[in-house]
């Protein structure tokens, strides 16, 4: 990619839970272009969240850089975000809270409009612009939050952020607090203004299912680090790391067959005391000793990158490969 | 293994809530059954009526609300029975695990204290008996070490794990028939998979009834083997999970499906059912989805459809039937 709108290098955040440290992410590197949709996914406790609110500085960072349109935005406090970042916009999981159930639709998008230095006016009439643009009337911008429904309310929330005219969008669990039928279209919606708008898109999702669907390019993540990352088509298609393959084929399937998805045993661990070596090697199928010793890094491995020393081949296995 | 016998038999059930427009119906005439030893399904979006359907087989509707119908548990009404009648019924003979986990577990009692006491208030067990029993049924879930598990309280598991813990607890009586409303929908996929087998498994080792409750209609198609699908409190289309997910009739099915995300649709848009479901109060007359619906003709906004037979129990509330009109 030559011209990333957004670019996390060697990101590391740490929680501080009872004195004690906790990295939450580790290390993760992710680079999101133009007109682009890049999926993250993992089980809870993974880190995407913390990714993704690191990455629009709602997380302080203990190491790495942010790189947004250029420039380096690492060193930000939250008090105060400098003008050029407001094309770095966030999309929160539940409409139901993000959106103040005292203001009209209207003034809550004029606001964004505003702060860019718009006058009321401008407000007003570009927060009925923008109610078109995400599909709702534009006689709902005297209405306020309650009279939604969740899918509408996260159409509302969505044209708040386009008021700034973004240039990246970073969507944390955009559709999981959604009913089946508005999780296709705030799905849609986000893809099409992604196209629409040359926006590059960050999507953090733990449905598998509707990542595949828009996404780009999707990233997988484990205890707080990308274990594979490459062409959405590509990792779907034919999993390489372990942990992609327990994921893909957890996920139930609506075609009445009548097939059980397949389960992966065991939980993420606590990320206070990680397992040593590769941190999936306690649940993994296919570890070999050497797992538990050696720190695993992506490497490019059929056309995406992968941490795994067994399926990239890094390093000759002992055991044969049908241990697993 | 398997019993045919009707365990759970649901007849024309509707309820209607107090609102500030007056009564309005939340479930709709109502039917179904659920035999012993198998999973039944509910499907439907959110203002369908599939959680208040739950509520009322516990007697644990708002105050306020009208139920007419009738609940038959193994032949015995539940409608009409009093507080203790239904106290000696619920958690003993049918359980409840809900979306949340977090609200099904008290948080500053040991998940052994909570296990047990459902056991020795139902049971009649002795203290001793009912801690081997809770660690047992906490092997039988997964949760590992059950006996530092027993000690432990809510908040020292994960979420999954919780879930997994509120299965047992609902599981502690050993129920006759166990209601699961969005029981994996707040789980990621791999910890669902494995609630979604234990399910399975407990209903073919113990002969226990499922009904769940889901929007998720992957979760249907991998364990449901009879699904009915309501919108707007009425049932749409009711038939074996099988034939209803491989070739839906009800146009509401149809759209259901065609939203999912398919695997083998590559990168084609996701195909929205337009609109949203309506509100309570605000259910349109004739058939409640004919606004969002592509098939809709005239008729369809002022007759009422009724459930019919269209196939081996397959029912369908939809006479311009997509499906015959294409052949």
């Amino acid at each position: 990619m030559s011209d990333p709108v957004l670019q996390l290098s060697a990101i590391a955040v740490d929680y501080g839970r009872r004195g004690q440290r906790i990295r939450a992410l580790d290390g993760v590197d992710l680079a999101v272009g133009r007109g682009e949709i890049v999926g993250l996914v993992g089980e809870s406790g993974c880190g995407k969240s913390t990714l993704a609110r690191a990455a629009v500085g709602l997380e302080p960072l203990a190491a790495g850089t942010v790189t947004f349109e250029g420039r380096n935005v690492t060193s930000l406090g939250r008090r105060r975000r400098p003008e050029h970042l407001r094309g770095l916009q966030m999309v929160f999981q539940d409409p139901y809270e993000s959106l103040n159930p005292r203001r009209t639709i209207g003034e809550l998008i004029a606001d964004g409009v505003r702060l860019g230095g718009g006058s009321r006016t401008d407000g007003r009439r570009r927060a009925a612009e923008l109610l078109d643009r995400v599909g709702l009337p534009a006689g709902a911008a005297g209405s306020y939050p309650h009279e939604f429904s969740g899918g509408q309310r996260q159409r509302i929330a969505i044209a708040r952020t386009l008021a700034a005219r973004p240039s990246c969008l970073i969507a944390d669990e955009p559709i999981s607090a959604l009913d089946a039928s508005a999780q296709a279209q705030i799905a849609n919606l986000l893809a099409e203004l992604v196209r629409d708008g040359n926006l590059g898109l960050v999507l953090v999702s733990h449905d598998l299912a509707v990542v595949r669907q828009v996404a780009d390019r999707v990233a997988v993540m484990y205890l707080g680090r990308i274990v594979e990352i490459g062409d959405t088509e590509t990792v779907w298609a034919s999993p390489r790391h372990p942990y992609t393959e327990a994921l893909v084929a957890a996920i139930p399937r609506a075609d009445g067959a009548g097939v059980l998805p397949v389960d992966l045993p065991g939980d993420v661990p606590d990320p206070a005391s990680p397992p040593p070596g590769c941190r999936f090697h306690p649940r993994c199928p296919v570890a070999q000793d050497s797992c538990r010793e050696l720190d695993q890094r992506l490497a490019l491995v059929a056309g995406r990158q992968i941490a795994c020393h067994v399926r990239s081949g890094a390093v000759p296995s002992a055991l044969p490969e049908s241990d697993g | 293994m398997e019993t045919r016998a009707t365990l759970l038999q649901v007849d024309g059930l509707t309820v209607a809530l107090p609102t500030r427009s007056g009564y309005q119906k939340a479930v709709d005439g109502l039917s179904f059954a659920v035999d012993a030893g198998q999973v039944m399904g509910i499907a439907g979006e959110s203002g369908s009526g599939k959680t208040i359907t739950a509520l009322s087989l516990f007697g644990l509707l708002p105050h306020g609300a009208r139920v007419s119908g009738s609940i038959r548990l193994d032949g015995t009404e539940l409608l009409g029975l009093g507080t203790k009648q239904l106290r000696a019924i619920r958690g003993r003979q049918i359980a409840m695990v809900s979306q949340d986990p977090a609200t099904a577990l008290h948080p500053i009692l040991p998940i052994g204290t909570q296990l047990t006491e459902h056991m020795r208030h139902h049971l009649g067990v002795s203290k001793d008996e009912a801690l081997s029993r809770a660690a047992a049924l906490l092997e039988t879930v997964r949760i590992p070490d059950p006996l530092q598990a027993l000690r432990s309280y809510p908040g020292q598991f994960s979420g999954g794990m919780r879930q997994r813990v509120a299965i047992a607890v609902a599981l502690a009586a050993e129920p006759r028939l166990l209601v699961a409303d969005e029981p994996t929908t707040a789980l990621d996929v791999t910890v669902q998979a494995g609630i979604l087998r234990l399910l399975d498994r407990l209903c073919r080792e113990r002969g226990m009834a499922v009904i769940v409750i889901t929007h998720d209609l992957g979760v249907m198609s991998a364990i449901a083997r009879r699904l009915y699908v309501m919108y707007a409190g009425r049932l749409a289309e009711a038939g074996p999970a099988s034939q209803l997910l491989a070739s839906p009739r009800h146009p509401y099915t149809q759209g259901l499906l065609d939203a999912l995300p398919h695997p083998e649709a590559g990168g084609a848009p996701l195909v929205p059912i337009g609109g949203s479901p309506p509100s309570l109060g605000n259910v349109p007359a004739g058939c409640p989805f004919h606004p969002r619906c592509r098939y809709a003709r005239p008729s369809c906004a002022t007759e009422r459809p009724e459930p019919e037979p269209v196939a081996d129990q397959h029912l369908l509330a939809c006479p311009p039937d997509p499906l015959r009109a294409a052949s």
